[in-house]
């Protein structure tokens, strides 16, 4: 008898506990209740690894949130391996991805079916300069001595990038397009190898983005031409001798019209609440409070722009289209 | 002397009981990581890396510096005791390692892997300690064509070694290189032979297709012999280490050549895997014994070993002055110097000096005590063959299936790891080397690569490979490698027909 009484006291307690944790947690907003996959679409070290890690090592530190958050790189397939990932696991809110801008080139020129529409918008972190890069012993001080030289002598000069039909070839391609210049366009694997072939004279000019080239700007190895931006950076810090990242003229007041940046965004798995997204969009607010943050958004040159909601939908459709106009005047464009 | 002052200088930023424990720690997690197939140095650096945050950028380089140690150590293990390479720089090490161990020499095999480990990273870490700065200089001329010549290099010097007919060496090549092949060109952007299959996007990871071949491959023929696996019989022998360490001195030419491969292409970043290879490649070529290698000669477990790991010691170079990482493990570790706010590149010599004469002396200490830690545990890995067949081969098995899970958290990998078992066996059985499809898979993508690079830079031209004295000289090299057995043939004919 009486352990069947104490069965009823405990299944009041339970209920009662029960019933309490429902209601909390009607008021309260979603929570993760298990390890969160941060996928990154690119090899480890590259600019948006470093970025996710950077945010896993803010999250841990700073005890952000109560389960933990595991960067997982998913290459493959210039990223559409992580891309079609999380496409593939509706309903499944412990999956949030970070995109740079294979996230529309791979769709488009490879015709593998994914796009930002399979996914969940959640918040902008940061947007990407790119840098038209030349070697330091050359003579050249301007984009426009540059451009001069390279339309001398079609195809003579090369332009290093990170991989084909993504972000670097497509400013080549409008490079050439604006000034009637032709470059023979060299794919590698990774912009840290990119800025070292600048600096060993393999290939004339690169567009690497600031984090890739700043080491060897400051060693006085590697000029700074132009920004393919609307307006300067922001940043006034003295990097290499009396110059900063301010210092650089945009591309367009030097007479060339081309304006390029990345999205480094998150996104996660398609079919997320409304709870769910807000839950990321203030983790993401609290990440971006820290110093680490900062000083990393710094070094690295980024625009800072922070967007979520129906902002950040815009933005991305927007983006996606201009990618589509580019990729479609450099003939990018999968066959099918 | 500057450097030997900064060393000094940078043993005493070292030698401090708590970087001395992350030390420990860091060689005894890198073994760990290293002996578990699929995991490798990278991902476990990749995974630890957060958590070194809060530390000060000195310890913490010097804890993830050491796992990247003892995963270079812990890959030996398992691919000389079961044939299952741990990581991509330990399949030549399996050639004669394994053989050795069958034949229940397990222990010498181990002793003689870690020791040359240790000899290879010792005589790296002096080139590193004095050299750096030329040798960042030196790096910076590698473009396209110079890279590519290494890479044919590494082929040349392994064509025509097997015992095996050269038509197979060469069908078993070309598989690995159309293996190589399939996912996504990195020079045109578009998908290649993937048949509208969305899974094979990503291509054959080197690691599944080794982990099948070599060890569930390994595991089907056993059971064929009637699970009878021979290093059963090995007796345990504490002295072991001691007894082969009598007999090593007299390969030290093998030793300083491998090491200088392996320096060279650490750098250069070719990268650990291949300088395995091609030390293996000329051991064999320059040995009194050739016949030996392949069926258990202590001397193809040196030179793979003091290869893999002089490179994998050196590629911290072309990190720490370029930027650039000569590995996988080595990239990750790019990726930490940034978020401790430190920039890698031509520069850190001269504003972190803590940092880096400190990294530099751990390299000396984390080397010493991951050999103290892996001789002491010699005779238990051992003893792991003295475990029955009909138990270990199932362990065995699920081991290799988390590994190749593992890569990429895709259970089509541990299916494609299954069938990559029974091409492993079919090949075992037909006599077709696994060796050049192996080595084919893993830098035909980087050879490719280089190539059509190259060729872009001459427009087609294949002069481009003797365009200057670094590249010529490399690209000559190759093809004296390549045709070497012919020479020796034709001298040895012409001298035969004088006398």
């Amino acid at each position: 008898m009486r352990s069947a009484k104490q069965i009823f006291a405990m299944g009041g307690a339970l209920a009662a506990a029960l019933a309490l944790f429902v209601t909390t947690d009607a008021v309260a907003q979603w929570k993760p209740t298990r390890t969160i996959e941060f996928i990154v679409p690119a090899g480890t070290g590259g600019g948006a690894d470093q970025m996710a890690r950077m945010i896993q090592g803010i999250v841990q530190k700073h005890n952000l949130m109560d389960q933990p958050l595991v960067v997982i790189n998913k290459s493959g397939g210039a990223g559409a391996e992580g891309f079609l990932d999380v496409k593939g696991s509706r309903n499944n809110p412990h999956k949030i991805i970070i995109t740079l801008s294979n996230l529309f080139t791979t769709p488009l020129a490879t015709g593998v079916p994914f796009s930002w529409r399979d996914l969940t918008p959640v918040a902008m972190l940061a947007l990407d300069e790119f840098v038209l890069w030349v070697n330091a012993e050359t003579p050249y001080k301007t984009p426009t001595e540059y451009i001069n030289a390279v339309k001398k002598e079609p195809g003579k000069y090369k332009m290093g990038g990170t991989g084909s039909k993504q972000e670097d070839q497509i400013i080549t391609v409008a490079l050439e397009r604006a000034t009637g210049a032709k470059f023979t366009y060299v794919p590698y694997r990774g912009g840290g190898e990119v800025a070292v072939q600048l600096v060993g004279k393999h290939v004339d000019s690169t567009v690497n983005n600031p984090i890739e080239a700043v080491a060897q700007w400051r060693a006085g190895q590697l000029r700074p031409l132009c920004v393919f931006d609307t307006k300067r950076i922001a940043l006034t810090d003295k990097i290499a001798g009396n110059m900063g990242w301010g210092d650089i003229p945009t591309c367009a007041e030097t007479g060339l019209k081309i304006d390029y940046v990345m999205l480094r965004g998150i996104f996660m798995s398609p079919g997320a609440t409304k709870d769910q997204v807000d839950f990321y969009v203030g983790l993401f607010q609290k990440v971006r409070a820290t110093d680490e943050w900062k000083k990393f958004m710094a070094e690295g040159a980024f625009n800072t722009t922070f967007m979520t909601g129906d902002d950040y939908r815009k933005w991305v459709e927007a983006n996606e289209n201009l990618h589509r106009d580019l990729m479609k005047e450099a003939g990018f464009l999968a066959a099918n | 002397m500057e450097e030997l002052g900064a060393l000094l200088h940078g043993f005493a930023v070292v030698i401090t009981p708590y970087n001395l424990l992350m030390m420990l720690i860091g060689i005894t997690l890198g073994i760990l990581i290293g002996v578990l197939p699929g995991l490798g140095g990278a991902n476990g650096v990749a995974i630890l890396l957060p958590l070194t945050f809060s530390m000060s950028p000195t310890s913490a380089i010097i804890m993830l510096s050491c796992i990247y140690w003892g995963a270079l150590f812990g890959g030996a293990i398992t691919s000389i005791l079961f044939n299952i390479p741990g990581e991509p720089w330990s399949v030549a090490t399996t050639f004669d390692g394994h053989p050795l161990s069958k034949q229940g020499r397990s222990g010498e095999a181990l002793t003689a892997a870690f020791t040359s480990s240790f000899v290879g990273a010792f005589l790296a870490v002096i080139l590193v300690t004095f050299l750096s700065p030329l040798i960042a200089k030196f790096a910076l001329q590698f473009g396209p064509p110079e890279f590519f010549a290494i890479q044919l290099l590494t082929f040349c010097s392994f064509v025509g070694m097997g015992k095996e007919s050269p038509f197979k060496t060469i069908a078993a090549m070309m598989l690995g290189f159309a293996l190589a092949a399939v996912g996504i060109d990195t020079m045109t952007g578009q998908l290649r032979l993937i048949f509208g299959w969305h899974e094979l996007l990503t291509g054959f990871h080197f690691l599944i297709a080794v982990i099948g071949l070599f060890g569930v491959g390994e595991i089907l023929l056993t059971m064929e012999e009637g699970l009878a696996f021979k290093g059963a019989s090995a007796g345990i022998n504490t002295r072991v280490v001691l007894d082969t360490w009598k007999k090593l001195p007299k390969y030290w030419v093998t030793s300083l050549r491998s090491a200088a491969i392996g320096c060279w292409m650490g750098v250069t970043p070719g990268g650990a895997t291949p300088a395995s290879f091609m030390s293996y490649g000329l051991a064999k070529r320059f040995s009194p014994t050739p016949d030996k290698f392949g069926r258990g000669s202590v001397e193809g477990v040196v030179a793979p070993e003091t290869a893999a790991h002089a490179a994998g010691t050196s590629a911290l170079v072309p990190m720490l002055t370029l930027g650039i990482p000569g590995s996988p493990t080595a990239a990750v570790l790019l990726g930490g110097l940034l978020i401790w706010g430190l920039q890698p590149g031509p520069l850190l010599f001269v504003e972190q000096k803590d940092f880096v004469w400190g990294l530099i002396a751990s390299m000396y200490l984390g080397n010493i005590a991951g050999l103290i830690v892996v001789l002491t545990t010699v005779p238990l890995f051992a003893a792991v063959l003295r475990v029955p067949f009909s138990i270990i081969a199932p362990i065995i098995i699920v081991i290799c299936a988390v590994g190749a899970y593992t890569v990429k958290n895709a259970m089509i990998d541990v299916y494609m790891m299954l069938i990559f078992g029974i091409v492993g066996y079919v090949f075992k059985k037909l006599g077709y080397p696994l060796a050049p499809m192996v080595l084919a898979l893993v830098l035909g993508d980087m050879a490719e690569t280089a190539f059509r690079q190259s060729m872009l830079f001459s427009q087609g031209s294949v002069g481009v490979f003797w365009s200057n004295p670094l590249v010529g000289s490399i690209s000559t090299l190759a093809v004296v490698t390549l045709f070497w057995p012919l020479l020796q043939r034709a001298v040895g004919f012409l001298r035969g027909k004088a006398g």
